[in-house]
């Protein structure tokens, strides 16, 4: 027991730990456990261990480190337990925990989260930068050496597993200080860009603006806004996830807005808790509150529209489309009938439920780079429950499960459009 | 019941290295869990408050597999724990300190679905819900569905005898199980019961191990009954402004007689907290649910339905409505199904018990549940399975106020005794476990509790099957 003062799971108010009454009724929805049937890899074996490290009994070793990240982070635990258990904020104490005890540093480890966490993704040069070489890398397929160097290195020998994985890095839309002057009437409403979402995936973007814009909202992209901090909370790097917080609450005025509004489910079900985040913050805590108010999904957020613009009518056949719901939209913010309502509504398509449409996918944020085989496994499974639908068109709200399933249905030969909902709004709505 | 279990390193110190490398040795290193951290998650069971660590957590794949565990076990006077999914609520899944938890959950294959015999051979770790799905590919499916359905084993559910929501028309897995394999104490493997749907051949062995809750061998396969999907359903709710009135439709219902599938009841505490997690739209401001269900022939579901909401508004329903959809049906099932967890949403700690009664005795059971609660200054909700006359009072409590937790045991005493003054029973379906021992004597007998010593001394002589639990 290591500096028993520095535990943050010991400073948790004991009724959070105690919400869990070990019913189980969560382990059937855990993709970990149901992989594994081991209790160490089940919500409420998480639990345990951290109820036991929040206690003394336990000191974080190298089990407990394994476990806490072998989780996904999917969070349908959460939407499972009808005792309200908090999971998903648990989770990032205890990962703070495992990152302050240093059980799993290695030099190699640190070095990568490290330049990932603290530089890369809050930097837009650096992300740009970095996904620049890994697309490069699989364009030339791997035989540089030069591209063995720098940045790149950092993943060693994982590079192989994430060189497919590497988004195309597209032309970027965002102009930072967008305004358009839109309907004076219509709600005023601020985007945020993301990180990835932004360099990766910067026509989504495009069409999120067109579609507030055909919704009748003025639209801002306030400068100086910065990655909203989400991968650091989920990977027990709390204090940069606290920076990060800061900066964007310092660039975006929430009272100034009637919505602040995300398209990525990764970012959106951390952005509403930066109250949560900055609880301990005096001069920022007011603030964060405003925010985590106006803080809106943009699919939830349109479908709350009395009337919504026409779609535009078949050309030939309807062509089918599904929808996989992004962990974090639907178990982190419970959003599970906003998309179905918009995209049921497009004529051109027919829909098709997707089995097991809410788990997981794999991708679960930096997972499919930490644990490259387990992220394929629950890939395959997604690719063949998308095969059972035929469908022709599959929508995902989120830049890590986009990039996820493009790169599997790729590898399977899966003929399937894999699209942000957000586009297919923006191109049937006129 | 309420201990506080102090687990830790001394009584781990019980098992053996050698043990450990004996386990290692017969199903490979990732089959045997020993080291401290990983214990943890295997030190408790889905009731309050009981804790222990065990030495050592071991996931057999076959039966073989589990004889040759025991084979060790039983020369070495080592305590094995069976457990399927760990959600028991009497704590009889909990280990023992120092002992060999053996987890079914990777003997997990369905082995037949004979849909022209109705049957189902299934290894003890599938799951309820599973066997389900498998069965409703050829039209039928396993009645028993406990509130855990999803997670709980039919080893499990065997060792319990598990009931479930439509108990009252279907009965209970007994009911079910027509053959079983089990591995004895000793190793020796025991194959009872046969496919047929009579047999008259010796005792019926196979019912010695239905709610024995793993104290006299392990069940490594199980034969099943399955029946045919009925061909319609009816789901209603019903809303009273009176608990009183709710136990009495239940009684007049049976009374009629109608025999529907569920008669499950929710009272104002739980179905408040079932709301805050289903959000389906439950009156929370009724003082009882009654969620009630009849299957079968269509005319005949028609007509019972008429009955069930006929009487139910006779006996001060304010609000009876039938569900529009199957899938609003099933969202009410689910919702039913939360209940004990969605509790928690109230205290950190949730004890409830398993009191039954005769049918007609309801009213007053419930009656004196409430009383008691105010008596001992405790909160409580009550649901349950009121067609099978099973409620679950359930305390809602914090386990470090001492003072409470003496309050909450007593209360306990007192309502299983009138339970058995009413001509019921301390348990209807979750076993006695640990948290029901000192109660047993309400219910058995002296001659009861020398044939349940006897016969545990001629199965398990060195008494190594998870020992302590029921009795003992
Ligand atoms: C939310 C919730 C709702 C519930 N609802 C109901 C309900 O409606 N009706 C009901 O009856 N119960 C209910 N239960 C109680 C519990 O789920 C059942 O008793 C269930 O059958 C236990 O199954 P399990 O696989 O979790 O068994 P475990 O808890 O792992 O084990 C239970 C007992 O069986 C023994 N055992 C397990 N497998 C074997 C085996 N293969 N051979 C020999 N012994 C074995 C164990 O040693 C233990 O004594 C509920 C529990 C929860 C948490
Ligand atoms: S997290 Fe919730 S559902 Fe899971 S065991 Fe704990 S209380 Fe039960
Ligand atoms: S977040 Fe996902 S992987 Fe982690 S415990 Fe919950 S369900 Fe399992």
């Amino acid at each position: 027991m290591n500096q028993p003062q520095a535990i943050r799971l010991k400073r948790l108010d004991y009724r959070i730990l105690e919400t869990c009454i070990h019913c189980g009724m969560c382990l059937p929805t855990c993709p970990t456990y149901m992989a594994t049937k081991n209790e160490n890899a089940s919500p409420r074996g998480r639990i345990a261990m951290m109820k036991a490290v929040a206690s003394g009994e336990l000191s974080p070793g190298g089990h407990f480190a394994d476990e806490m990240y072998h989780c996904l982070g999917c969070l349908a635990c959460q939407t499972a337990c009808p005792a309200d258990v908090p999971y998903g904020f648990m989770l990032e104490e205890a990962r703070a925990d495992v990152e302050a005890s240093r059980v799993l540093a290695t030099p190699a480890r640190s070095f990568t989260r490290r330049m990932l966490l603290s530089h890369v993704f809050p930097s837009r040069v650096l992300l740009r930068g970095l996904g620049t070489m890994l697309w490069l890398a699989r364009r030339t397929g791997l035989q540089s050496l030069a591209l063995r160097t720098g940045l790149v290195r950092l993943f060693s020998r994982r590079l192989d597993a994430l060189a497919p994985l590497a988004p195309p890095i597209t032309r970027p839309f965002t102009a930072m200080g967008y305004r358009t002057p839109g309907n004076p009437n219509g709600p005023n409403v601020a985007l945020l860009a993301g990180c990835v979402q932004d360099i990766a995936f910067a026509d989504v973007n495009r069409d999120s603006v067109t579609v507030l814009e055909k919704l009748g909202c003025r639209v801002s992209i306030p400068r100086g806004q910065q990655c909203c901090g989400s991968l650091h909370a989920h990977n027990g790097e709390l204090e940069t996830a606290r920076r990060l917080a800061r900066i964007n609450l310092d660039a975006i005025d929430p009272l100034a807005f009637d919505a602040i509004i995300t398209n990525a489910a990764g970012c959106g079900s951390h952005l509403r808790h930066y109250a949560r985040l900055l609880r301990d913050d005096p001069d920022y805590r007011e603030r964060a509150e405003a925010w985590d108010k106006r803080v809106q999904d943009l699919l939830a957020f349109a479908s709350t529209f009395p009337r919504l613009p026409e779609s535009r009518a078949p050309r030939g056949a309807r062509q089918r489309l599904t929808y996989q719901d992004a962990c974090h939209l639907v178990h982190g913010q419970k959003i599970h009938a906003a998309p179905r309502t918009l995209l049921k509504a497009l004529k051109e398509y027919e829909w098709i439920e997707l089995p097991d449409s809410t788990r997981c996918c794999g991708s679960a944020g930096i997972y499919n780079v930490t644990r490259p085989e387990q992220a394929r496994a629950l890939g395959n499974r997604k690719i063949g429950d998308i095969r059972t639908t035929g469908a022709d068109v599959i929508a995902v709200a989120n830049p890590g499960c986009m990039v996820q399933l493009r790169a599997l249905s790729r590898e399977h030969n899966l003929p399937v459009r894999v699209v942000h909902p957000v586009t297919l709004l923006a191109e049937s709505w006129q | 019941m309420l201990r506080d279990g102090p687990g830790g390193s001394e009584s781990h110190a019980m098992i053996r290295p050698g043990t450990i490398q004996h386990l290692i040795s017969l199903l490979g290193r990732d089959r045997v869990l020993d080291a401290d951290e990983q214990l943890i998650a295997y030190g408790f069971d889905g009731t309050a408050t009981l804790r222990e660590t065990p030495g050592c957590v071991v996931f057999p794949e076959t039966t073989a597999e589990v004889s040759a565990i025991l084979r060790h076990a039983h020369a070495e006077g080592m305590p094995v724990v069976p457990r399927g999914s760990g959600t028991s609520l009497s704590g009889s899944a909990v280990p023992v300190p120092g002992c060999i938890v053996l987890c079914t959950a990777r003997m997990e294959r369905i082995l037949e679905v004979d849909a022209d015999n109705l049957q189902a051979r299934v290894e003890p770790g599938v799951r309820t819900a599973a066997l389900n799905e498998a069965a409703r590919v050829h039209g039928l499916f396993y009645p028993p569905d406990p509130g855990s359905m999803n997670i709980s084993t039919i080893g499990g559910n065997v060792s319990h005898n598990s009931g479930g929501l439509r108990g009252l028309k279907y009965g209970v897995t007994r009911d079910y199980v027509l053959g079983l394999h089990v591995v004895l104490a000793d190793g020796r493997i025991l194959k009872t019961g046969t496919a047929c749907v009579k047999d008259s051949a010796g005792y019926r062995l196979k019912d010695l191990f239905i709610g024995a809750e793993g104290t006299l061998g392990v069940v490594t396969e199980i034969l099943l009954k399955l029946s045919p999907i009925p061909r319609a359903v009816k789901t209603m709710l019903a809303s009273y402004t009176s608990i009183r009135d709710a136990a009495a439709t239940v009684s007049a219902i049976i009374a009629h007689p109608v025999i529907p599938c569920t008669l499950e009841f929710l009272d104002r505490t739980t179905l408040q907290c079932v709301e805050a997690f289903a959000g389906i739209g439950l009156p929370v401001d009724a003082e009882a649910l009654l969620l009630m269900e009849t299957d079968g022939h269509p005319a005949v579901v028609e007509e019972e339905a008429d009955v069930m909401m006929a009487i139910a508004r006779e006996h001060g329903a304010t609000d009876v409505k039938a569900a529009g959809s199957p899938a609003e049906a099933e969202q009410l099932r689910t919702a039913r199904r939360s209940a004990f967890s969605a509790l928690a949403r109230r205290a950190p700690t949730v004890i409830l018990e398993d009191a039954t009664v005769p049918r007609n005795r309801l009213a007053e059971m419930v009656a004196f549940i409430q009383e008691t609660a105010d008596r001992y200054r405790l909160q409580v909700g009550t649901f349950g399975h009121m067609g099978d006359g099973n409620l679950h009072p359930t305390f809602l409590t914090d386990e470090r106020d001492r003072d409470e937790m003496a309050r909450v045991h007593d209360a306990f005493r007192d309502i299983f005794e009138k339970a058995v003054s009413l001509g019921g029973t301390i348990t209807g379906e979750h076993g006695v476990g640990l948290s029901k021992k000192d109660f047993l004597p309400l219910v058995v007998d002296d001659t009861g509790s020398d044939l349940h010593r006897v016969i545990k001394a001629s199965l398990d002589p060195r008494g190594i099957l998870n020992p302590g639990k029921i009795f003992g």
